[in-house]
């Protein structure tokens, strides 16, 4: 993919490519650290039509948004011939009993089977997550285990 | 007591102006254009010869006026860093001459027609030359811009026109001072010398000089930075090269968080003492004598209207930007303001050019500080309503057909 970077002089830096069908996307990263996202025109691809303002933790939760069902994907692709395995990803939404608590404390591998492989949080991936990582509204979980096991999983991180 | 009465008539006379301020500016923004204009006619109202004259905040002014000039240059400075310049001014030094040419002319035309020789020259090109990077930069913003295609190269212009400054402003300040042709190449010889100076120190050593004035306490840190500022701005001034460029030096030596943090801590203090500085310059000036330049005003807004949009046009489609986004860099570069307002109170305050040059500086900066974003939000409707009727003109021959926007 070939990423336009260009510097705006007391402004920041501007990060900008083509999709596949020709619409420009782009980040611009102010120097005081916030984000904008930005979408070109189809018309009049030199010119920006939304401009969407991004705090540090809203990138991470888009960013996390838009790389998770890579990973997910990866997973389950991996598993495919392991019949019966399924890949989920459980998100922890705020008034979460566990938002703030840890992730031993949700004990799910006693209760469903599942495994927790990952946890997304801002835009970066934290793999083999122990049981004192602490969970917070806005991580997802990405979970391994069977359908049954996935579907208490869910609920039980939903309500407790 | 005299005293105790007089402070009592200052501090009514300025809080009373300062609000007036507020509610002026509220509005400004809210109607979307620059508070400049509105604080320049809040001073002439108040002013010697407008509608209730205030005389009991001269020496609050005279000084706030000056710090405001300072606080001006210096957060110009802190803006950019030595490498955003000088990558600036490589990539768009043949664009910066064409907007020197283009736009430096008109102003110097006008004077000369208006017989105020070789200085008043000098100082009219300046007031029509230099956009102002505030209203430019906060147009942009408002307008969803800054990501556009055309906008790096409007930035670099202003990039170039603000480095034009540090050599412009010496310049002026010399000349003014009455040293002729002679000391005026001088000051120019001076002002590049301490800009490399400045650029290389800031590139090598401005983690230094950062460090001399980063402080962890915001109070230790702001004293430090607004002393320092001073400090270096009276230097220059004894110096005759200008105190303005100095605090804009000192600007751009400073560099990273401690320039990001130092921009928090002055903006409101910049926005305080600016307001104040047009305010004066206001006060300065008599209305009655905008009616006789008023003409010359007009004239001058609509040929460096022009002139700015035909600059925005060129340098746009040197970087392959299509028509459409070569108006709206054009026009973008419309607006005149601080800069304009801080060269002619320069030429001022010096004496040596006459109270119609005040005149004709405010009224031009009237005009163009509402005609720049008026003019860069209207080019877009304007410029669709006009290909809209080539089109139908087409249409009537061999069919064209708009996709339009289809998400």
């Amino acid at each position: 993919m070939n990423v336009n970077v260009t510097p705006l002089p007391g402004i920041g830096v501007q990060q900008d490519f083509a999709t596949r069908d020709g619409r420009r996307l782009g980040v611009i990263t102010h120097k005081d650290g916030h984000a904008e996202l930005l979408v070109f025109r189809r018309d009049d691809p030199d010119a920006v039509i939304v401009a969407v303002p991004l705090t540090a933790a809203e990138s991470g939760t888009l960013a996390s948004l838009l790389g998770a069902p890579h990973l997910v994907e990866h997973i389950a692709a991996q598993n495919r011939d392991v019949t019966g395995i399924e890949t989920h990803q459980l998100a922890v939404v705020p008034g979460s009993p566990f938002d703030g608590r840890t992730l031993g404390d949700t004990t799910l591998r006693t209760r469903t089977g599942a495994s927790i492989v990952a946890i997304l949080r801002g835009g970066t991936v934290h793999p083999s997550p122990r049981p004192d990582f602490g969970l917070t509204a806005g991580d997802l979980i990405v979970v391994v285990g069977t359908a049954d096991g996935l579907a208490e999983a869910a609920r039980i991180i939903d309500n407790g | 007591m005299g005293d105790g009465h007089s402070t009592a008539t200052a501090l009514i006379e300025l809080g009373a102006v300062l609000f007036g301020l507020g509610v002026l500016g509220r509005l400004a923004w809210r109607i979307g254009v620059s508070p400049i204009p509105l604080y320049l006619l809040g001073g002439l109202a108040f002013g010697a010869g407008g509608l209730v004259p205030l005389h009991g905040i001269g020496s609050f002014a005279g000084l706030g006026a000056e710090i405001g000039v300072v606080l001006l240059l210096l957060l110009l400075g802190l803006e950019y860093s030595a490498d955003e310049l000088i990558t600036g001014m490589r990539r768009s030094w043949l664009a910066g001459i064409v907007d020197i040419v283009l736009n430096a002319a008109p102003g110097a035309a006008v004077a000369v027609i208006l017989g105020w020789g070789p200085i008043g020259a000098l100082a009219m090109a300046g007031v029509t030359y230099i956009s102002s990077s505030g209203i430019v930069a906060k147009v942009l913003g408002d307008l969803g811009r800054l990501g556009n295609r055309e906008t790096p190269v409007v930035l670099s212009i202003l990039v170039f026109e603000d480095l034009a400054m540090a050599f412009y402003l010496p310049i002026l300040t010399a000349v003014l001072a009455g040293v002729g042709l002679v000391g005026g190449l001088k000051a120019l010889g001076i002002a590049l010398v301490t800009i490399t100076v400045v650029l290389v120190v800031a590139l090598r050593y401005g983690r230094i000089v950062s460090a001399v004035v980063d402080a962890r306490e915001p109070e230790v840190f702001l004293l430090r930075v607004l002393g320092a500022a001073l400090l270096v701005a009276g230097l220059a001034s004894a110096l005759q090269v200008s105190a303005a460029v100095g605090a804009f030096l000192l600007g751009i030596a400073i560099s990273g968080s401690t320039a990001e943090n130092a921009t928090k801590l002055l903006e409101p203090l910049r926005d305080l003492f600016a307001a104040v500085f047009f305010v004066l310059f206001g006060l300065n000036t008599d209305p009655a004598t905008i009616p006789p330049v008023l003409g010359a005003a007009v004239l001058l807004a609509i040929v460096t209207t022009l002139t700015k949009l035909l600059t925005g046009w060129w340098a746009a489609r040197r970087q392959g930007v299509a028509r459409l986004g070569r108006l709206r860099a054009g026009a973008a570069l419309v607006a005149r303001g601080e800069f304009s307002i801080v060269i002619a109170g320069l030429a001022v305050a010096s004496g040596a050019v006459g109270g119609e040059l005040a005149a004709l500086a405010t009224a031009y900066v009237l005009l163009m500080a509402i005609a720049g974003p008026v003019a860069a939000r209207v080019v877009e409707p304007v410029a669709g309503w006009f290909s809209r009727r080539r089109q139908r003109v087409v249409e009537a021959g061999p069919g064209e057909v708009s996709p339009g926007e289809v998400s």
